[in-house]
């Protein structure tokens, strides 16, 4: 049992150097579930591995399913595990931010959050 | 039988094999694995087994609970387990322990249990509704293990329904309920003997005793509901939360086995294990409680505890991929 455990952890050291791993979301802004005053210029999502952008999406809708985006995404080049998306001034209401990501490991992670501005 | 060590590739054997793996490395495809129903992450379980296939190693689950037998004798287990997916929807698995026995009064007995084989197969994934569902097969194989742990000297095949389904598609006035999920199996257990004749000799008189110890098939269900701190803080309500508390899932698992025949129909035992589970990149440890359900389980609460590793994260380009069929 020793020589399986020891062998387990060299192999886990030897590997470390190309550890990724799911890319699941860090923060973002508007915040999760958050109510907030003013229309948000863009939204930010910061994830906690790195993104391959071109095959990675953020998607905003209104209460009735329309998508209000810039459909500008991008992932921010100074950190690529952060990616943006412009929004145009939103009037009061709901908003469902829908996300796709694939880490630079391949491994794709999805999920959804809404915001609310109300003034 | 031909021995592994002295088996040699041929170079028209070797020639596939070296393309084989060298593609695992460099073909870039999706992947999802680990245990996924669209946005929600489920954790491995400790007790009761998940509807996943995934590329998993749980080194090891350590446990230990007083049962009834002998009048309580404590058994204490240390376990390993590995799951390594053949396609993207079928994987197989292997289990192997290391019991301690210890009766009140007498000394302990040390030895392996039996080896376990598994293979699962992913029928139903349905994103939306963070639904999974699965149908397993095992077998625990007869007399690899000591006799001194007792260790069964005849196999048991059992198969199963594993599920499990995320509550994410709740409506929003009910949003902080979303965090919460359920997995679970319903499965059948089936010795392949009836009953062992047990003889022992009274040591004063000489006389021989015998008993009898039937092997019902057995009911094997169990469920596990959890509340994702995860899935709160990324998909509900960002309360704030900071590492570690971020990435905890509290849970409490449910395990029964009830017997169907041989005179022993009905006689429900299990636990109902309280516990967490911290889910990080790389791996996962969990800790549960096991308080049992009934005097026929046991008197004292137990607790088992788990390294569980992710090896689809660990080796995303070797080792936690499918063998064939690429990632779905």
């Amino acid at each position: 049992m020793n020589r399986v455990i020891i062998s387990l952890l060299l192999i886990g050291v030897a590997g470390s150097a190309r550890l990724e791993a799911h890319a699941f979301l860090k923060t973002a802004k508007p915040a999760v579930g958050s109510t907030i005053q003013t229309s948000p210029g863009e939204v930010r999502i910061s994830f906690t591995e790195k993104i391959e952008p071109a095959f990675s999406t953020i998607q905003v809708f209104d209460a009735s399913g329309k998508q209000v985006d810039k459909r500008d995404v991008h992932v921010s080049r100074s950190d690529q595990s952060l990616m943006v998306i412009s929004m145009p001034p939103l009037q009061d209401g709901i908003y469902k931010v829908v996300w796709r990501v694939v880490s630079v490991d391949t491994h794709v992670t999805k999920g959804s959050f809404t915001f609310r501005i109300v003034r | 039988m031909k021995q592994i060590s002295s088996y040699k590739l041929s170079k028209a054997t070797a020639a596939p094999i070296v393309i084989y793996l060298a593609g695992l490395f460099v073909i870039p495809t999706t992947a999802w694995a680990h245990g996924f129903a669209g946005s929600r992450f489920f954790p491995a379980t400790l007790t009761t087994d998940d509807p996943f296939v995934n590329d998993e190693l749980s080194l090891p689950t350590v446990s230990s609970m007083v049962t009834p037998d002998e009048g309580g004798t404590r058994d204490t287990e240390v376990a390993f387990d590995i799951a390594k997916r053949i396609t993207p929807n079928f994987g197989i698995e292997m289990g192997e322990s290391i019991i301690n026995l210890k009766p009140p009064g007498g000394s302990s007995h040390t030895g392996f249990g039996n080896l376990e084989l598994a293979g699962k197969y992913e029928f139903l994934e349905n994103d939306e509704h963070e639904l999974i569902l699965s149908l397993g097969a095992e077998v625990e194989i007869g007399g690899t293990g000591n006799k001194r742990v007792e260790a069964d000297s005849f196999s048991t095949w059992g198969a199963g329904l594993f599920f499990g389904k995320g509550f994410g598609d709740l409506p929003d006035t009910v949003a902080f309920l979303k965090p919460f999920a359920v997995t679970g199996l319903v499965g059948v257990a089936i010795p392949t003997s009836a009953s062992s004749r047990i003889v022992t000799i009274d040591a004063t008189s000489g006389e021989h005793d015998i008993d009898v110890e039937r092997h019902p098939n057995v009911l094997e269900w169990g469920f596990a509901v959890e509340y994702s701190m995860i899935y709160l803080q990324e998909q509900v309500k960002d309360i704030g939360l900071k590492a570690p508390f971020d990435r905890l899932i509290p849970l409490v698992e449910f395990a029964f086995e009830t017997p169907l025949n041989r005179g022993e129909q009905g006689k429900t035992t299990g636990t109902i294990n309280p516990g967490l589970i911290w889910s990080g990149k790389y791996f996962q440890v969990g800790a549960e409680a096991m308080i049992p359900v009934n005097t026929r389980t046991g008197n004292d609460v137990g607790f088992i505890a788990q390294l569980h590793f992710y090896l689809d994260d660990l080796f995303p380009r070797s080792l936690g991929r499918p063998i064939f069929g690429g990632n779905k």
